[in-house]
């Protein structure tokens, strides 16, 4: 079993330095992009391997790419999104910590392939180790010439930067990035216009999650049909799974595309806790709807899990077992999306408040029936279409389906008046 | 032309704009909060949610903000479906979630957006049964009051204050449900456009602290269009009374001069109408008198005096024509010093002689380039500032059209040209708050300003004079001024009388001229000094010591000084000595002043609130403000109370006109300059279906009750000889005359916002034009005939300093400044020095210069500047309490 992003991981979790990443064919694809392949040669391998954005919406990177003007005039801006802050996510800080010239080398060929100069890495407050692993692997990129100016004496110039956030979720949103790299409030744009066209101070831009950049030198290395072969299934490549929650070896793996839930649960994941059951689980971190039993064996890729009314999103499971309170844990979701909204738009800025409220009020034993039609309607007016961003469409996906996998639970808090889940009861 | 339909209803709509004005134009209802027509759109708020289909097979179709999305041909929407409906709704219902329900002690409530918009989305039952988020409060100076917890987060506030009008001190601050619209700590909001918060503002977050102190339901105000006095721009704004008192100043649309917004001096500066120490009864010799002893003593003046008259450059057209028909053409002078009656002249000849078109502020918000000569616009023409600052954005907008972003489309226009400008340069003798807009400024004496300007039309056009001696840094500025100004499609030159400098005037009219023979779109814009400077001055009339010198020769003895306090226009010692050689000063205003103090006879004048008149803004354009209420003392309009001493007299021309209408009838027939002034407003005879125009609304309410403490009987209301608008409630409903909106209101439209039902397009030209006369539009026959008088280099002289005046938003406008809120705001006197030179005379900051003008000495505090020219120090202009000098003049420095 192939894992190119993860193989030359080192034990004590170390990050390669520059010249064990070369030893391991590091910086091969900057080589061979700058000798021989031509900027729209490089999209078009990327597009060829259908590499899907792996930040959590899926988007076909090959094609985000192709919406940059290549004769734009200059700056073009290259940014990694590496604000990994989706709760129960933490696969691209093993890239950040561990391979951090993994990720530089996939943006000096993404960054050639939209012909942008500048790129920025931008990077999670709380991943200090990550931080200076980066700026230190920055440092021996310039050093050793792969970036700056006439790089490999290709003539193609790059230049790269380190940004910290403060430690907003919101930040992780690509256009609320832009707009807090540009010193700017963290709220998203309106899209259109979008940053491929007008993107960070207003010149085209792609950001790339730190995962899906990672997998560009192994792509144009070793080719798009090597990488499609990495899957088990049509969703090409490798994909860094997670899981957490009460099983009994919570972690994060790199495997290919389309093992089961299952598989990832009792296999890397060494089953639950002894004593707990399984009850369901955000496949692809907090913003994304319960799964539950009848989906352990469906195929973790884009497709498959959409198709079981969820989203793929980072591909880090969240478990629910069954001596957890289903209302606390969305509760307790509710509470941390209320907390990160950036207060733009008004159904997310007063709805979650609204809604944490009200999971809080049942929670303690004091909900009221009309409470779960109330929480309904928010499912609904937070919905798609109806916010200004996907932040508050992704607050609801585990609200509306703990409201249909749990009823039964939310409806014994409201009729018992007391969570039946205290005093280990259940 | 597309075709939209609507609930399956085809409209013929303007395609490319948004889907919100779109509807509004058409007359729906549909609600919105953060869009503003000024603003444009940045979709926070999801208050105007509707349902888009994708052709009419579509029956579920999704929703779509209508802010957000151009009409395309062909489309069709809905606003009725039950989904878009309920949607709307529940906006309302998660924002009341926090806003407090304290309408009935809010200053807003009943003029309030937000319950206009609750009430038309149908929300009513609370669901929410929490706790409310609070804050704290903070202050914000004497103008606006803040009450964070009404806010709905729309985010109007800083991107109008931000965005709009170059704040820095108005931000948002933390996130989620706590965003907090604030400054950084308490303190004074720095704008001078802060005032526009209460309207901007859809709820009572930012609310009017001088309508606080004196407070009425809005809805209980007498209100009647009016013109704003304090500065040469002509804003239309509306002045609402209650209890005999001016309670309160707003905008008035006007869709080519001001638009949406007016300045804190005019919103603010109304209060000296209410000040203490108005003259509410006539004096003789300081003993209060009667109205007839007034006449009947006039009368026996006017029989055995030789008087002249001085008008006002603040009096309309109608007390000055009045004045001028009493004491004879050849007796009646301006009030104004020689200089500035010169500028005014130059101002006219300029604009009437030359070829080139003055534009309105929407017309130079619309420019491309713009460069400014010798004018601190936000000190002394704010409202033109303010539309400098949006022609700074119309070269980078053009980025947005070539990437298909509507204009609208605020948020995404921001984004991609970021804080860019195109070409705006300045050249003023201090720095200016436009100055963050500037491509370049320049600091110099006005006469080195005159001569970079020469410099710059002659690049333009060669056969205009050449400029000798420039530095090259001056030239190569020369050389960018004229290379942006020619490279652009729109551009203004701006001037006025501020620097007191002819040069600067003929300078900037030679770049326009330059400009214009090779693009006709060039324009040109000379601010003056006050409300009525251009119509005083376009009436005709002698120089103010001519009026001296009248007096010191004995060709005149008595002197009749209307609404002018000579003391701000003429040295204390030449005031004095002619006030001492008059054997009678008559003097009809309405506030005490130095002049007042000195007169023999004090008549009280009418306040534009309780007058009609007319005033000629600097774009030439005549505008008519109504009186608001009849005072209750004998105060009436200067020119009622002249016409009865013509009557007195025996003044057979004076006796015929009755009214405002005759008397402006007669400027109109009589002054070539001022045809037409007639026929800004309909007649005092117009009703529509036999009715007046109320100046209060249906509304209104206590009219039987407000004086029953007093008298049971509820007094007639006073009949309006001068105009068709009534002092009541009654009258007509549907929209007035576009010139004569005393308010605005529409069903369900309770507050500002219902302007939209009185355009005939949202955001653009009201129904039945905008209102007031352009008078001086240039003859297509005018030709270029450049000033030659370059003037010379400035050299200093030694124990020397070049005194130029400096203008204060706050201080420098006599009434203003005598309005309570706003004196809070005027700077104490002071001199401003280059710091080098204070270094040199061992002087740092706050230490005193003394200083002589010929005979006015000064003792001042300095204040240090970095980029003021050496041997050059700025007087602050018209400060209440610091003496006048004929300025720019020599000081010498006393040691």
């Amino acid at each position: 079993m192939e894992k190119p992003l993860t193989q030359h991981i080192r034990q004590d979790q170390r990050p390669l330095t520059l010249k064990e990443y070369e030893k391991t064919g590091g910086y091969e694809a900057v080589r061979k992009v700058l000798k021989g392949i031509s900027p729209q040669g490089v999209q078009d391998i990327v597009k060829e391997s259908n590499l899907k954005g792996r930040g959590g919406a899926g988007f076909p990177t090959g094609m985000k790419w192709s919406f940059v003007p290549l004769n734009a005039p200059k700056p073009k801006y290259l940014i990694a999104n590496a604000d990994e802050m989706e709760p129960g996510t933490f696969k691209d800080r093993i890239l950040l910590e561990c391979t951090p010239h993994q990720l530089i080398e996939g943006m000096i060929v993404s960054a050639y392939a939209i012909q942008a100069n500048i790129s920025y890495v931008y990077l999670r407050w709380a991943y200090k180790t990550a931080a200076v692993a980066i700026t230190q692997a920055i440092q021996e990129a310039y050093e050793a010439g792969y970036l700056g100016k006439n790089i490999l004496g290709s003539g193609f110039d790059l230049d790269m930067h380190l940004h910290t956030g403060v430690g907003r979720y919101m930040c992780g949103e690509e256009t609320a990035l832009l707009n807090s790299l540009e010193g700017k409030r963290a709220t998203p744009r309106a899209k259109p216009p979008f940053p491929q066209i007008s993107g960070l101070f207003g010149r085209p831009t792609i950001v790339n999650n730190v995962e899906t950049l990672c997998n560009i030198p192994h792509i144009i290395v070793k080719g798009a049909s090597w990488f499609k072969d990495l899957s088990l299934t049509n969703d090409p490549g490798t994909k860094l799974y997670g899981v957490s929650g009460k099983v009994k070896k919570p972690g994060a793996w790199e495997l290919p595309m389309g093992v089961t839930m299952r598989e990832l649960i009792e296999e890397h994941a060494g089953g639950m806790q002894d004593g707990l059951k399984f009850r369901g689980a955000l496949p692809g971190g907090a913003s994304t709807d319960f799964l539950v039993e009848e989906h352990l064996d469906i195929k973790m890729d884009y497709p498959s899990v959409a198709a079981a009314g969820s989203r793929l999103g980072t591909g880090t499971l969240v478990v629910l077992d069954d001596k957890t309170c289903p209302v606390g844990f969305v509760k307790n979701l509710e509470h941390f999306f209320a907390q990160e909204s950036c207060g733009f738009c008004t159904p997310c800025r007063e709805g979650l408040p609204w809604v944490e409220k009200i999971l809080g009020s049942i929670d303690e034993g004091k909900g009221r029936l009309e409470d779960l039609d109330l929480l309904h309607e928010h499912t609904y007016n937070l919905g798609p279409g109806k916010t200004f961003c996907a932040f508050a469409p992704g607050a609801m996906e585990p609200l509306q389906s703990a409201l249909k996998y749990f009823k039964k639970d939310f409806e014994q808090h409201i009729h018992e008046q007391r969570c039946p889940y205290h005093n280990g009861r259940a | 032309m597309a075709t939209l339909y609507i609930d399956n209803q085809p409209y013929e709509v303007k395609p490319g704009k948004n889907l919100l004005e779109t509807c509004l134009t058409l007359g729906f209802d549909l609600p919105y909060f953060c869009w503003h027509p000024a603003l444009g759109s940045v979709g926070a708020c999801r208050q105007c949610a509707i349902k888009v289909f994708k052709d009419e097979n579509d029956t579920k179709g999704r929703i779509i903000m209508s802010c957000m999305e151009p009409v395309t041909d062909k489309q069709r929407i809905s606003l009725q479906d039950t989904e878009a409906v309920d949607f709307r709704s529940n906006v309302v219902e998660l924002l009341m979630t926090n806003h407090p329900h304290d309408c009935a002690v809010c200053d807003e409530g009943g003029a309030c957006h937000l319950q206009d918009m609750t009430v038309m989305t149908g929300h009513s039952s609370r669901r929410f049964t929490y706790k409310k988020r609070t804050h704290t409060n903070q202050y914000l100076g004497p103008f606006i009051n803040h009450e964070m917890n009404r806010c709905i987060q729309c985010y109007r506030c800083v991107r109008f204050y931000k965005d709009y009008a170059g704040g820095r001190d108005l931000d948002a601050f933390a996130s989620r449900s706590n965003v907090y619209f604030g400054r950084e700590k308490d303190g004074i909001l720095e704008n001078e456009f802060s005032g526009n918060l209460s309207e901007v503002c859809p709820t009572g977050v930012f609310t009017d602290k001088t309508l606080k102190q004196h407070y009425t339901r809005k809805w209980d105000l007498t209100t009647a269009p009016s013109i704003c006095q304090h500065c040469s721009l002509g804003c239309n704004i509306i002045a609402g009374e209650r209890y005999g008192e001016l309670r309160m100043v707003s905008n008035r649309y006007h869709g080519d001069v001001n638009g949406y917004f007016i300045c804190d001096r005019g919103r603010f500066g109304y209060e000296f109408v209410n000040a203490p120490d108005r003259i509410r009864k006539p004096k003789l010799n300081g003993t209060t008198v009667e109205k007839e002893q007034v006449l009947s003593e006039i009368q026996n003046l006017l029989a055995n005096a030789k008087v002249i008259g001085i008008g006002s450059p603040r009096a309309s057209l109608q007390s000055n024509f009045a004045l001028k028909a009493l004491v004879g053409e050849n007796h009646f002078y301006h009030g104004v010093s020689d200089n500035e009656h010169d500028l005014a002249e130059l101002a006219i000849k300029i604009l009437k002689e030359g070829p080139v078109r003055t534009p309105s502020l929407k017309e130079v918000e619309r420019a491309d380039a713009v460069f400014i000569l010798g004018e601190d616009l936000t000190n002394t023409a704010p409202m033109l500032a303010l539309a400098v600052r949006q022609a700074a954005r119309q070269q980078p907008m053009k980025e947005v059209a070539e990437a298909h972003i509507p204009t609208w489309h605020d948020a995404a226009a921001r984004e991609l040209i970021q804080d860019k400008n195109g070409p705006v340069f300045i050249a003023t003798v201090d720095v200016t708050k436009l100055d963050d807009v500037a491509t370049r400024t320049y600091r110099s004496t006005p006469d080195d300003i005159a001569r970079l300007g020469f410099a710059v039309a002659n690049l333009l056009d060669s056969s205009s004079p050449s400029v000798n001696k420039l530095s090259e840094e001056e030239k190569v500025f020369a050389q960018q001024i004229a290379g942006a100004l020619s490279k652009s499609e729109r551009p203004v030159i701006i001037s006025g009388a501020s620097c007191e400098s002819e040069s600067v005037m003929k300078a900037a009219s030679n770049i326009a001229w330059a400009l214009h023979k090779k693009n006709a779109k060039a324009g040109i814009v000379l601010t003056m000094s006050e409300c009525n400077s251009l119509g005083l001055a376009m009436m005709g009339g002698h120089r103010l010591h001519a009026a001296f010198d009248a007096v010191m020769h004995g060709y005149a003895d008595t002197v009749i000084v209307m609404e002018n306090d000579l003391y701000r226009h003429g040295t204390i010692s030449s005031v004095n000595t002619f006030l001492q050689k008059c054997k009678n000063v008559i003097v009809l205003d309405h506030l005490d002043h130095a002049t007042t103090q000195k007169a023999s006879m004090v008549i009280p004048a009418g306040t534009f609130a309780e007058s009609d008149g007319i005033v000629v803004s600097n774009e030439g354009r005549a505008q008519r403000f109504f009186q608001v209420y009849e005072s209750t003392d004998v105060i009436q309009e200067s020119w009622r109370w002249l016409l009865m001493m013509g009557v007195f007299v025996g003044n057979e021309r004076m006796s015929r006109w009755k009214n405002f209408e005759d008397i402006t009838k007669a400027i109109s027939q009589e002054e070539p300059m001022l045809k037409g002034v007639d026929a800004i407003t309909p007649p005092p005879d117009f009703r529509v279906a036999g009715q007046r125009i109320p100046r209060a609304p249906h509304r209104y309410s206590g009219r039987t009750a407000m004086n029953a403490n007093v008298n049971v009987s509820e007094p007639k209301p006073p009949v309006d000889a001068d105009s068709s608008l009534s002092y009541t409630m009654e009258g007509l409903r549907g929209l007035p005359p576009s010139s004569m909106i005393p308010f605005f209101w529409s069903p369900g439209w309770n507050s500002v916002q219902s302007v939209n039902k009185y355009q005939e397009e949202v955001g653009e030209a009201l129904r039945g034009g905008n209102p007031g006369i352009r008078l001086l539009e240039p003859s297509p026959g005018n030709t270029v005939s450049y000033f030659t008088a370059v003037p010379e280099i400035f050299l200093a002289l030694e124990d020397h300093i070049w005194v130029v005046p400096l203008h204060h938003i706050f201080g420098s406008e006599e009434l203003s400044s005598r309005a309570a809120a706003v004196s809070e705001r005027v700077v104490k006197p002071y001199v401003l020095i280059n710091q080098d030179d204070a270094l040199k005379l061992n002087l740092s900051e706050g230490q005193l210069l003394a200083f002589d003008i010929e005979q006015q000495s000064y003792q001042l505090p300095v204040k240090l500047s970095t980029v003021m020219k050496r041997n050059v120090v700025g007087l602050p202009y018209g400060l209440l309490g610091l003496p006048y000098s004929d300025l720019p003049a020599w000081g010498i420095i006393k040691k």
